[in-house]
Parts: structure tokens; C-alpha cells; sequence
């Protein structure tokens, strides 16, 4: 055995257990801020195993967007909120507790299912493009992949604008239903009145 | 324009010249490459500290750090030592696991960063392929370290700063991501090599300042505003918040930041001279002057000139912009929260957009002097 297919397994070793160990602990920890950042941790180690399999540029998006973008909002929306307050006990939580871990097993044995029957093994030697992925990339997203990737695009539009519906209240003063004037009750108070107050 | 020393190449068939196996070169050679730029960033951060405490006391028309060796060369040296024996500190309500993962978060992607800074057409750690893009990528793991510190020491002056400097590295990401993705459409590749070489064509006529000068002042801010300098350092604003996210900290976790701040200045001017001041290039081209000197350009004195004017020219520009940010710290006030967000999102981001367009238009109207 070379020495770069051993680096290779001793990577994939460590990091297929840091995803693991990361994901249990993403699920069965208490604290949520402990959640968040191993969820950052279980998307580093999978940029990792994009890097393993020369996708590069996979890898990188991966940081760029999962961590960098949406584990950061994540801890971002967590500490901003963070009452510390105790979560209510709940009555019947051990059947709700085997209920949600019957589902879990479903759905990983329909995966050990998909896992075992599909053959993964490629025939064609396309798989080592390497560094000429990014160009390909770019060109799968700009012909046969346009409609999927537009259709992302204006869902983000979407959620954009749902996001500033719901941060700025104040320019919705009618009720939707009924089309009588609400009280919308802002948490947030403009900043000019509270300055007029304190004079 | 393949031409420059491969000093990787040389000392592996040095090494081979033992009876060592290619492998076992090839693994001896990994880490020198990496000690020495680890080395040569230290060092960096060095000159960096000793040019702002005596840039600041001019500005202040002061003396500065005058005893410790000439003209006080040693007071980084100093400082840093002092940082080093000092008690470390973990405040008795903070989160000890996050305290302390906190500062090496934000470190290491710095330091990873440097992995492509080229100093020569051969010289640098990894030409990998995806280039700037790893360094973008990069640079967004940071602020889940300031969370993590800011959250972990328990403080709410510490919380703020770490929210505050979550918010701006997000806020700034996008326009510096669209000022760099400009470049790469002039340039058709990611790689910062390639990037330096296809401003080499006339030496200081060819740099990309010239056909970017938006995209190098939204740059030149964005990067600013990343590395937390004093127009924009309000995650640590002293006079609110303590120090931020660092209020906590001591000894050597409180240097881990302080390193990794100077560090990531030092990178980011050494990515602006490479994205826009044509990196290694001198404003001759080396051609001229090898035809001057009646030289082939593969002669061995010309390839060892080449790579110290390429060495001598990224440092020179680096500490020129080093120099202007110092001066800018020290002399311009600082912004307010909203007027930095303002400024981000209804500025600068507006205007990469259009820069990044009308870069593609160029390009396609203008084909031999933006990039075909």
C-alpha cells in the first residue's frame, strides 16, 4: 500500500467519524448552542470528504455556504433569541421519544436499501476530472440544469421577500382577512420615538 | 511564460540523489514550504506591530517604542514574549471547551489562507485549481469562531462584539465575493498565478487596477472592514464594548487573536497587490530587461533576479497598503453600526453588482483588453 492511499483511508477514517460522532451529538445534545457549532463541525468534515474525492470546488462551496453562511445565521438567530428559560416538561415524551426514533429507523433502512442495491461503481473514466470540475460545474448550471437552478433562485426571492414582510410590520397596517386596521404591536420600537420619550 | 525556479523540483532530485525514494522527498519537502510561510507570516506580523506603534506615535506626534533596540525594532518581539508568560486566564462562569476553541477557530483559516499567496510563479505553497475561491470559503469560518468566543466568555459586551462581528463579515462577504469574481471573469481562472500572469503583459500598464478601479476600493473597503480596522472595528470598539469579543481574554488566547487580526491585514494587502497591483510583477516587465541586459530569459542569473524582484515587489506593495491602512486607523473616526450596514448593503453591494456587469459587457465588446 502507498503512502497516499493510506493518508487517504486514515482521512476518511477520521473524518467519517467526526461526521457521525458530530450528527448524534447535533441531535441528542441538550444545549442548542452546543448543537449548532458540532453542526458546523459535521459540515467542515463533509467538505472533507468532498476534497477526499477531488471535487474541490464542491468542497470549498460547501464551506462557503453551509458554514460560512448557514451555520453562521444559525448560531447568529440562536444567540439573539437565547432566553434563558427552561423548556416545559412534557407528559407522554417517552412515546413521542419512540415514535421519532421508529421514523428515524425507516428512513435509514430505505437508505441501507437505496445503498445496497444501486451500483455505484462508474465504468467510465469521468470520474477524474479533478481540477477541470468547477468549468463543468458552470456549464451543467448554465444548459441542462438552467430550469432547476432559476427555480432556486426565486424561491430565494421568495423567502427574501416573506423575510422583509415579516421584519417590517409597520408598512402592513391592514389586516388581511377583514382589511380593518390592527395593532401590530412591534417588538421594536422606532428609534426616533424612543428618543423624544427620553426628552 | 512557464519560466521560473522550481525549487520543489531541485530538491527532490537533491534528495533522490541519496537513494531516498520519490515519496519519501516528496513528504520531506511538504512541510519546509509551510514552516516558511508560517515563518515568513509571523515575521510579517512582526514588522506589522513595530510599523503601527511608530506610524500611530507619528500621527499623534509622539516618539513611540523607542528603547528596545533600535529605534525599538524589538518591541513586538517584547510584547509577544510578554503575552507568552502571562497566566491564562478562564473565567470561573465562561465555557471552558468553547473559551478556549474560540481564538483557534479564528486563527487557523487565516493562516490556512496563505496557502495560496504566491510570491513567484513557483513560489508558493499549492497552485490549487479553485484558487481565491478557497480563500473566500475560508474567510467565512471566522466569524463562527467570534461567535464562539463571544458566546463562551459569558459577558455581554463580549456577546455584542461577537454578534456585531458576525454581522459585518457577513454583511461585507458580497461585495468583496463579487469584486473577486470580476477579476476571475477578466482573468477565465481562479488561480492566483494566473491571475498575476495575465497582468504581466506591460508591466505597470497591464495591472488590473487600471480596468478595476471600482472593484479595487470596494476591495480594498470590504477587506478592511473583514480584518476589523479602525474605520470599521466595531466589533471591538473599546469605548462601548470593552474590547468585544476579546474582553475575556489573556495571555497567550488573547494573542491568538491579536495574531490572527495582524495576520489576516497582512493577507489581505498581500490579495489586494495580487488581485490588482499585478502581485510579483515588476512595473518593467522582466522581458525588457533581460533584452537589455542581452540575457536569455532562461539564464540562471536572470531566474534568480526575477525571483527576488518577484519576492522584493509582493512584500513592497503589501506593506504600501499595510502603510495605508495603518494611517487610516489612526487618523479617520469610526463608523456607527447602521451607517456600516448602510454602507454594505445599499453601497457597496449595489455597486459590485453593476461593477461585475458592466465588467461582462466589457468583456465581451472589448475581448483583447479584458480578458477573451
Amino acid at each position: 500500500m502507498s503512502i497516499a492511499i493510506t493518508t487517504q483511508i486514515i482521512c476518511f477514517t477520521i473524518l467519517s467519524l467526526v461526521i457521525l460522532i458530530g450528527a448524534l451529538g447535533v441531535v441528542l445534545l441538550e444545549s442548542i448552542v452546543y448543537s449548532a457549532f458540532l453542526l458546523g463541525g459535521v459540515f467542515m468534515s463533509v467538505a472533507g470528504l468532498y476534497l477526499l474525492l477531488n471535487a474541490s470546488f464542491v468542497a470549498a462551496a460547501q464551506v462557503l455556504v453551509y458554514v460560512g453562511a448557514v451555520n453562521v445565521l444559525i448560531i447568529f438567530a440562536i444567540m439573539l433569541v437565547n432566553k434563558k428559560e427552561d423548556l416545559k416538561p412534557i407528559n407522554d415524551i417517552k412515546s413521542r421519544r419512540i415514535i421519532s426514533t421508529s421514523i428515524c429507523l425507516t428512513l435509514l433502512s430505505l437508505l441501507i436499501r437505496v445503498d445496497l442495491t444501486n451500483v455505484w461503481s462508474l465504468s467510465s473514466p469521468q470520474n477524474s476530472i479533478g481540477e477541470e470540475s468547477t468549468i463543468r460545474i458552470g456549464e451543467h448550471l448554465f444548459s441542462d440544469y438552467l430550469l432547476p437552478f432559476e427555480v432556486a433562485s426565486v424561491l430565494l426571492l421568495m423567502a427574501m421577500i416573506g423575510a422583509i414582510v415579516l421584519a417590517r410590520r409597520d408598512v402592513m397596517s391592514k389586516d388581511i382577512s377583514t382589511g380593518l386596521p390592527v395593532d401590530q404591536e412591534l417588538l421594536e420600537k422606532p428609534s426616533e420615538q424612543l428618543l423624544t420619550n427620553k426628552n | 511564460m512557464e519560466y521560473g525556479l522550481d525549487l520543489e523540483y531541485i530538491f527532490n532530485e537533491f534528495l533522490k540523489g541519496f537513494g531516498l525514494s520519490s515519496e519519501i522527498a516528496h513528504i520531506i519537502w511538504i512541510p519546509l514550504p509551510m514552516l516558511l510561510v508560517l515563518f515568513a507570516a509571523v515575521v510579517g506580523v512582526l514588522v506589522t506591530v513595530w510599523l503601527e506603534r511608530k506610524i500611530s506615535a507619528a500621527a499623534q506626534q509622539r516618539i513611540g517604542p523607542e528603547y528596545a533596540g533600535a529605534l525599538g525594532v524589538l518591541q513586538p518581539i517584547a510584547d509577544g514574549l510578554k503575552l507568552l508568560v502571562k497566566e491564562d486566564i478562564i473565567p470561573a462562569k465562561a465555557d471552558g471547551i468553547l473559551f478556549t476553541a474560540g481564538p483557534i477557530l479564528v486563527l487557523v483559516p487565516v493562516i490556512l489562507s496563505w496557502l495560496i499567496v504566491p510570491f513567484g510563479q513557483n513560489l508558493l505553497i499549492s497552485n490549487v485549481g479553485i484558487g481565491i475561491f478557497l480563500w473566500i470559503a475560508l474567510s467565512s469560518i471566522q466569524p463562527i469562531g467570534l461567535l464562539m468566543s463571544g458566546y463562551a466568555s459569558n459577558n455581554k459586551y463580549s456577546l455584542l462584539g461577537g454578534l456585531r462581528a458576525a454581522a459585518q463579515s457577513i454583511s461585507y462577504e458580497i461585495p468583496l465575493a463579487l469584486s473577486v469574481l470580476a477579476i476571475v471573469l477578466m482573468t477565465n481562472s481562479l488561480s492566483t498565478i494566473d491571475i498575476v500572469n495575465q497582468q504581466s503583459g506591460a508591466g505597470i500598464l497591464s495591472w488590473n487596477i487600471w480596468r478595476q478601479p471600482v472593484g479595487f476600493i470596494v476591495f480594498w473597503i470590504c477587506a478592511l472592514a473583514e480584518c476589523e480596522r479602525l474605520p470599521f472595528d466595531l466589533p471591538e470598539a473599546e469605548e462601548e464594548l470593552v474590547a468585544g469579543y476579546q474582553t475575556e481574554y489573556a495571555g497567550m488566547k488573547f494573542a491568538l487573536f491579536y495574531l490572527g487580526s495582524y495576520i489576516n491585514l497582512i493577507l489581505s494587502a498581500l490579495l489586494v497587490s495580487i488581485l490588482y497591483l499585478g502581485g510579483w510583477g515588476f512595473p518593467i516587465p522582466v522581458e525588457l530587461i533581460a533584452k537589455f541586459l542581452n540575457l536569455p530569459i532562461n539564464a540562471p542569473f536572470i531566474q534568480v533576479l526575477t525571483a527576488s524582484i518577484g519576492i522584493v515587489m509582493t512584500v513592497l506593495k503589501a506593506y504600501l497598503l499595510v502603510f495605508i491602512a495603518i494611517l487610516l486607523r489612526w487618523t479617520t473616526p469610526r463608523v456607527r453600526i447602521d451607517q456600516l450596514l448602510d454602507l454594505g448593503w445599499k453601497f457597496l453591494l449595489p455597486i459590485s453588482l453593476a461593477n461585475l456587469l458592466i465588467t461582462a459587457g466589457l468583456k465581451l465588446a472589448f475581448p483583447q483588453f479584458f480578458g477573451g
